[in-house]
């Protein structure tokens, strides 16, 4: 195996430097090198395989074997600006080759068209900075088809009716639906609603090398051990690496981009495993650190002409986070789902994706689906009634009984983009490299938590619609917590009103590149990795053709 | 049990790269062979404290003992939480182990003021020692843990009780002396095997396969 072997010198000028092996930077260093190109690619995890995935959930969870872990990289969080950040676990992402791809649930639906035109067909929200995508559903059609078929997608075409034009079948069908999925189907129908077997980057049948997904059920937050989850380490990333072009080095830890005499990037400086510094030398620099590491690392990168942030000019650099809205719902049957067996999702349904802002009063739309992510011990901690008592009698006897009767449904949702809603340097905490750790603001705006109540309601209509024994929905609260990081960095033609253009390239500096969460213009309704990579794909045809004309040039 | 990590290490490491087919059709049975070996070597050491003093885990025990009991199924003390505790002492919450310290020291006396003649807390009746948990009791109830200030013997049960139900729930093919022989899986209905296929509960069983309903195909 080809993990990490060092190919190119710091001191060679390489065609591209990709910062982040995640779900974009993994298909951008794929792109590029089969294109033809040298590409170095660094990532601040290490560079774990199969063997090295477990179900430990210890391991996994209280020693964050694949993610950031707060103790070394601690954040701060707070409400408003006016606020004291206080220090807090804000945000999770994949700390390792393959980033979030390695550890995500794989809900893989595509956005729909409306999510790129929605500002022009609901018109401007106070307080916001709502806006359309400079690109169309259409134009990044043909990437989300690439996606489907490199990395492997399980799903059903055509599926719901809700569905944006698919020009492509999925290459595999749907996985296997479990008892949720079941119960889940059959209530949604009766109430006249169109569920549909979830798209998942999960593969149903085997592929050269990958094994097709043994439902051992240590999905979602978890390594796959047999390759079967379709992260972008057990996919794009063994290609980038077979073509002798791409180094995968890991344990690089960027701290700066470094600028030259004509304000052009000149290369990456990073820390190794360690500590030592470094400085990998590139005529192009491709961001792919997510939409929290990305904007902080613009700000760590400031000097004389951008004092506020390399290619800042717009002020915009960290702005309009955005993190899905959500909630979820449960339910305990007569006899045993064993929803814990299998991948997470089975049945997702779209009935509510775009609402009449007229009708209900408030702007947004979602998703449901039937989700059950738990492992034993967060199940005990998070999957049991309200009001049980967490020790005794009562607590294992109800344990004992809910574990394999439990269904639980989820909803997904939009989040309008709120400027002060960001990230930015904390003035005073530094992480374990002695660098600013990262300050979160974020506040819900009131039309996102009146999207989760009213979605809270449809879950627990379909919950009536069953013959559940018991039922409740968690309550739709201010969230302080993300797993999704979107929108700091946000794509647009306006230099005024956005950082990157159409083709990811900063609007300040012509070599200077930004792809991943942080490019998002709006949120869609979760699930955002697939468009994600979509867009990750689309950047590296604009990146190869200004390359291929000498467009890099500063 | 480190032979049997490793082989497993081995096995995964053939696996990666090979042909899917030999993947989906060999591994779970390789798998299964080492796990039984592993199981034997596991059931073959005598237990012993690594960080615990002996009179201390004999509390720590009586604790987990009522946080998940034993009655028509094995509860915390089959499970061997008390070693599962006494490991994570040593590794992954090290951190604790000055809470361990001082909310063990308050509980305790909190026991012989609430029991006077009573010890400490092993030497209760159930019934007290229900007791004296309720009384630390305020706030683990599910969802619904307000930040409050707590007394120490608070944070030290609360600590305790997640422990607790970790060392009950661990993987138990982990390294980490919980779950053992899988009794608490078995509790929870949890089965043990590494791969699954459908019908995987009662619901799936006779599903038909995915079929668009009538109206769909009009409505688009």
């Amino acid at each position: 195996m080809t993990t990490g072997q060092l190919k190119y010198k710091t001191s060679d000028e390489v065609d591209f430097v990709i910062i982040g092996s995640g779900a974009a930077g993994g298909v951008i260093a794929k792109e590029l090198s089969t294109n033809g190109f040298r590409v170095v690619v660094l990532e601040q995890g290490p560079y774990l395989t199969e063997a090295d995935f477990t179900h430990d959930e210890i391991e996994v969870t209280n020693q964050y074997q694949l993610t950031n872990n707060p103790k070394y990289q601690p954040m701060t969080f707070r409400k408003s600006p006016q606020d004291k950040a206080k220090r807090h676990p804000a945000f999770v992402y994949g700390r390792m080759v393959g980033g979030s791809s390695v550890h995500f649930t794989a809900n893989y639906w595509r956005f729909h068209e409306i999510d790129f035109v929605e500002r022009s067909k609901v018109g401007p929200i106070s307080g916001t900075g709502f806006s359309d995508w400079p690109i169309t559903y259409a134009d990044l059609e043909p990437y989300y088809t690439k996606v489907e078929w490199e990395i492997g997608v399980s799903g059903f075409a055509g599926a719901s009716p809700f569905d944006p034009p698919q020009s492509t079948p999925y290459p595999m069908p749907p996985l296997p639906v479990k008892s949720g999925g079941v119960i889940f189907e059959s209530a949604a129908r009766k109430l006249g609603w169109h569920p549909f077997p979830a798209p998942m980057a999960i593969l149903s049948q085997p592929r050269p090398g990958r094994s097709a997904c043994v439902q051992c059920g240590f999905c979602e937050s978890f390594g796959c051990e047999v390759g079967a989850k379709s992260s972008t380490r057990a996919t794009v990333i063994r290609v980038a690496e077979k073509t002798g072009r791409c180094e995968i080095r890991p344990n690089c830890y960027v701290h700066r981009i470094e600028t030259g005499a004509h304000g052009q990037v000149t290369g990456a400086a990073y820390f190794d495993g360690k500590r030592t510094v470094h400085l990998q030398k590139a005529k192009a620099v491709v961001v792919c650190a997510n939409g929290a590491e990305t904007p902080r690392l613009l700000f760590l990168s400031a000097n004389k002409e951008f004092s506020d942030g390399l290619a800042n000019s717009s002020g915009l650099v960290g702005k309009y986070l955005m993190m899905n809205s959500g909630s979820s719902a449960r339910a305990v049957f007569e006899h045993p789902l064993n929803d814990y067996k299998g991948f997470a999702v089975s049945r997702v349904l779209h009935d509510f994706y775009e609402l009449d802002p007229e009708k209900v009063g408030f702007f947004g739309g979602g998703g449901l689906d039937t989700r059950f992510d738990s492992t034993p011990i967060g199940f005990a901690d998070d999957y049991l009634p309200h009001e049980t008592l967490m020790w005794g009698k009562e607590f294992k006897a109800t344990l004992a009984h809910n574990f394999t009767r439990t269904m639980s449904i989820m909803s997904h949702g939009t989040s309008l983009p709120v400027e002060n809603n960001s990230f930015s340097l904390d003035p005073d905490l530094k992480d374990a490299w002695g660098l600013p750790a990262i300050r979160m603001t974020y506040k819900d705006h009131p039309d996102d938590l009146k999207l989760g109540v009213f979605l809270r309601a449809r879950m627990m209509e379909l919950l009536d619609a069953t013959d559940a024994k018991q039922k409740w929905a968690n309550p739709v609260e201010e969230q302080d917590f993300a797993y999704h990081l979107l929108g700091t960095c946000r794509m647009g033609n306006d230099p005024k009103t956005s950082v990157v253009n159409a083709d990811h390239r900063t609007h300040d500096i012509k070599n200077l590149f930004l792809c991943d969460g942080s490019s998002l213009v709006s949120s869609g309704r979760g699930q955002p990795t697939m468009t994600i990579q979509a867009l990750a794909y689309r950047a590296a045809d604009r990146i190869t053709a200004l390359a291929k004309r000498g467009g890099l040039g500063a | 049990m480190q032979d049997a990590l490793s082989r497993r290490r081995f096995l995964l490491d053939t696996a990666t790269g090979v042909s899917a087919a030999w993947v989906a059709t060999k591994w779970p049975a390789a798998l299964a062979a080492v796990q039984h070996a592993h199981d034997s070597a596991q059931s073959a050491v005598p237990p012993r404290f690594e960080y615990f003093s002996p009179e201390l885990a004999v509390e720590i025990d009586a604790l987990t003992a009522r946080i998940i009991p034993t009655g028509e199924t094995p509860g915390a003390r089959e499970a061997g939480v008390v070693y599962f505790i006494d490991r994570a002492l040593k590794t992954f919450a090290q951190d604790d182990r000055k809470l361990y310290a001082e909310g063990m020291a308050e509980l305790q006396a909190r026991a012989r003021e609430m029991f006077p003649g009573v010890e400490r807390f092993s030497a209760a009746t159930t019934e007290q020692q229900d007791e004296i948990l309720r009384s630390l009791d305020k706030t683990a109830i599910s969802n619904d843990r307000p930040f409050m200030p707590r007394s120490l013997a608070q944070d030290f049960f609360e600590t305790l009780r997640q422990h607790t139900v970790a060392g009950f729930l661990i993987d138990p093919d982990s390294d980490r002396r919980g779950n053992r022989d899988g009794v608490g899986w078995q509790v929870i209905g949890r089965e043990r095997e590494h791969m699954f296929q459908p019908p995987f509960g009662y619901y799936d069983k006779d599903y038909p396969g995915w079929q668009p309903a009538a109206a769909e195909a009009k409505k688009k």
